[in-house]
């Protein structure tokens, strides 16, 4: 590996240089060839795996959480950290649901209302953007550490949920809504589409705009960045919106995946879209770090594991223990990976 | 035009809680030149430099920039006026390349509104080119040694094509060699009339490179002089209000037994080294960066592991396994880079004192901090230590002060080896001269010092012997006698003295 640091390379053996490209070679695509390992071992473990509906499955699955670890990828990047995007699940969820019940419906939650879908759709990602507008400013201009910020709006949004509806499920819901969670396009569901248009947009905005150097910066040295111009509040605030509409957007898809807006959907999602960030490389002890693609796999990972655990019957708890397992053995090769760069 | 002034800073103040950081100075710099800000840590110095490029808003005063009063509440707005700087705390963001932090917050942007990644890495390539730096645009800012990345600060500020380019210690990192290379650039900088405001301890730089010296001391403005017209003799006077004898307080002392023998130790960037140090002696270590020398002491300290070789404290073979092992051993280790492997910024002096060496206070589970408190205090007398309290929080002590404490903190563990890694970079001449006479009393009483310098004075003043290494190898040693600045030089860049 190039090591432009030294000016007089160290005269190292073959040997240290072979071991030397392969360590950076893992440091780098570590987590690509662990999933590979992975789904070659799940083929071997179980037939089943590899079939097409099978493989579908699975990426409808991690849709949802998917969705939310972009935007947590971003917030972590950014060294901060967003708790309270699966409340912004549920708001948004019954939010739009409410807007797109059937409107013969008699216990309707707005009687007799007719909207055309794009108002339910517009609601859930307005829900979603309104919070990340709370906790940004809280963030960037109250000055509140992250963690305690969305751990407020995590606990305020959940019984914003609740209160709308009075804790009550809002069901009956338009075919055009449900098709948005139960559709298939071209036989893919429409789930793995949003997800897939929305990594893509993602990806490019963090890796190749303004606003994503600009991210990754301030995660890196936030005084650095704003010595160089940069108004570090507004970028600030900007990824916790980004990362909340995601959020609202998943909501929408949950919702009209099981047909229902419910206030108590998405509990616990924050905890599994930061745990895909994390396994996926995204560096919560060090800000600046971490990539959509690594994300995805991420998540990849964990549908896999549960999906070849399932398919193999073992018990749901033991699949818990595993996920946990796997989230602390993705930071230590976080943590071994930066004393390496040391 | 010749007197024409670019920047007019006048009657800047600045209030601190406890401190009074600036009162009502001024700084003029005409169009063109280099003006040295000179004074000891703590002096204003930077603080003022704040004030101009908009991290701190001072609290009094007027800034007037080519004939604009202007209102600097930012750095983007200071930036945009045509003045940039170079920080003495390096900033660069590490997980981005070299290009990307030179054009941080300038991205240049393709039609459809993305970063244009390959135009910046062309831009970044002319620029480095332009400058001589021998730097990829497309490393990772991580990648690079400590003076890879001023170097890569140094092209950032150029990079601005301002009209005022503010230098904090630009050369804290830097070899000699690529000192040389900076100069050039200002002196091209000069010539399309730009001005500088350069920031050093280093008397030759200062003497070199700049025009006009503005002298500050505890926050108050003292001269400004020609550069012409001063000495070294007189620029210190004004900088400490006194006049200093002798900087280095050397004595020849009375050398006792060999505390610490290395042999044949080989480790991480360095082979096969073989040394000794004698109880009452200073051993100096000299060599470019990269030459090893952190890393064979971090070795022996046992930070970092070894294979082959032996270490025998008097004349007793042992294993150093770790940082513990040494201190048991009676070492002790004052790392070169302060605030990241020395420093816990955000605790007390006291706290940063008695840290290494909280098994002396300990009665049962129970810290015993009136025997901390008096000991703390005595090190306070001893050291010289300027702080309101031993309770002060250390971050906001001077460079000089808190490399005081951790030498401080190392006294405490009683050591009869202390390693001292680069121990007055970044500190001014006073706090300096003061380590000096701590280090010659600290052999007068039988301790043996290792100090690795980079700054030759320093080391030809204070070393018994020194011990010159290159890229991992050691060279040879010299003795005091018969050392000079040329023959470690030479060592240094790997020729031998056989000739």
């Amino acid at each position: 590996m190039e090591n432009p640091g030294v000016t007089t390379a160290n005269k190292a053996t073959t040997g240290q240089q072979g071991a030397q490209l392969l360590a950076s070679i893992f440091s780098k695509y570590g987590i690509f060839l662990i999933f590979a390992v992975m789904v070659l071992a799940a083929s071997i473990l179980s037939p089943a795996f590899l079939s097409s509906t099978n493989l579908i499955n699975i990426v409808r699955q991690m849709s949802i959480v998917g969705l939310i670890a972009l935007g947590v990828t971003g917030v972590i990047v950014c060294a901060g950290i967003d708790l309270s995007s699966g409340s912004v699940v549920g708001l948004a969820a019954v939010v739009a649901a409410s807007m797109a019940q059937m409107p013969d419906y008699s216990a309707a939650f707005y009687p007799g209302l007719h909207l055309p879908l794009i108002v339910p759709v517009l609601a859930a990602c307005a829900v979603g953007a309104l919070v990340g507008l709370i906790n940004g400013s809280l963030v960037a201009k109250a000055r509140i550490p992250p963690f305690i910020a969305t751990l407020g709006t995590y606990t305020a949004i959940r019984g914003a949920a609740n209160l709308y509806t009075g804790g009550r499920p809002i069901s009956n819901l338009t075919d055009d809504y449900n098709f948005i969670g139960q559709g298939d396009v071209f036989g893919l569901p429409v789930p793995i589409i949003i997800l897939v248009v929305m990594a893509a947009v993602t990806h490019i905005l963090y890796a190749h705009t303004k606003f994503g150097k600009y991210i990754y910066a301030i995660g890196g040295n936030e005084q650095a960045a704003r010595v160089s111009g940069i108004n570090a509040s507004r970028y600030k605030m900007l990824i916790y919106v980004y990362a909340s509409f995601l959020a609202g957007l998943a909501g929408l898809v949950v919702s009209s995946r099981i047909g229902s807006g419910q206030p108590g959907l998405g509990i616990g999602y924050e905890l599994d879209a930061i745990a895909a960030a994390v396994i996926g490389g995204t560096s919560l002890s060090a800000g600046g770090i971490g990539t959509v693609a690594g994300t995805i796999v991420g998540a990849l990972i964990i549908g896999v594991l549960n999906n070849t655990l399932d398919l193999m019957n073992v018990s749901a708890f033991w699949q818990q223990i595993v996920k946990g397992c796997i989230i602390v053995g993705a930071v230590i090769i976080d943590q071994l990976k930066h004393r390496g760069s040391k | 035009m010749e007197n024409e002034y670019l920047l007019i800073m006048e009657g800047i103040s600045k209030q601190f809680p406890g401190v009074r950081a600036l009162s009502k100075v001024d700084l003029r710099t005409r169009k063109g030149t280099v003006h040295a800000l000179m004074g000891e840590n703590g002096a204003g110095k930077s603080t003022l430099m704040k004030c101009l490029i908009g991290i701190y808003a001072p609290d009094e005063g007027t800034i007037t920039f080519k004939g604009e009063r202007l209102h600097i509440t930012n750095t983007h707005y200071a930036l945009s006026k045509g003045i940039s700087m170079i920080h003495q705390e390096l900033s660069p963001i590490p997980e981005m390349t070299v290009a990307e932090n030179i054009y941080l917050g300038r991205e240049p942007i393709t039609l459809y509104g993305l970063v244009d990644m390959r135009k910046m890495n062309r831009m970044a390539t002319e620029l480095l080119e332009r400058l001589h730096i021998k730097i990829k645009p497309t490393a990772k800012m991580c990648e690079l040694s400590i003076a890879n990345i001023q170097l890569a600060e140094i092209a950032k500020a150029v990079s601005y094509n301002s009209d005022l380019i503010i230098m904090d210690e630009p050369t804290s990192a830097i070899t000699q060699a690529e000192v040389e290379g900076l100069f050039s650039i200002i002196r091209s900088l000069k010539a399309q009339g730009c001005a500088i405001i350069y920031i050093s301890h280093k008397m030759d730089e200062i003497f070199k490179i700049t025009d006009e010296v503005t002298v500050f001391r505890d926050g108050q403005y003292i001269s400004t002089d020609s550069t012409a017209d001063l000495t070294d003799g007189m620029l210190i006077e004004k900088m400490v209000g006194r006049t200093l004898t002798d900087m280095f307080h050397k004595e020849t002392t009375d050398m006792g037994s060999v505390f610490l023998d290395v042999q044949n130790l080989s480790g991480k960037g360095f082979r096969n080294v073989s040394f000794q140090v004698k109880r009452g002696e200073i051993l100096g270590v000299a060599g470019l960066m990269g030459a090893g020398r952190t890393e064979l002491m971090e070795a022996v300290f046992g930070v970092t592991r070894t294979h082959g070789g032996t270490i025998r404290i008097e004349g007793k073979e042992v294993s150093i396994k770790s940082p513990a092992d040494a201190i048991r051993g009676g070492m002790a280790l004052l790392t070169e880079d302060r605030k990241l492997t020395g420093l816990y910024l955000n605790a007390s002096v006291r706290e940063n004192m008695f840290i290494a060496n909280i098994n002396k206070y300990l009665l049962g589970p129970f810290i015993r901090f009136g025997k901390i408190e008096k000991d703390c205090e005595k090190m306070r007398g001893v050291m010289r230590i300027k702080t309101p309290s031993l309770m002060q929080i250390i971050k906001n002590l001077s460079g000089g002060n808190q490399q005081k404490v951790l030498i401080s903190r190392w006294l405490l563990t009683e050591p009869d080896l202390l390693i001292l890694d680069e121990p007055t970079r970044g500190i001014d001449v006073g706090a300096k001269s003061e380590i000096y006479r701590l280090m010659t009393e600290l052999v007068r009483s039988g301790k043996a010092i290792i100090m690795i310098s980079s700054e030759l004075p320093e080391v030809l003043g204070m070393s018994d012997r020194i011990m010159v290494m290159h890229t991992g190898d050691k060279i040879g040693e010299l003795s005091r006698a018969e050392a000079t600045q040329e023959k470690i030089l030479q060592m240094a860049t790997g020729m031998s003295l056989t000739a």
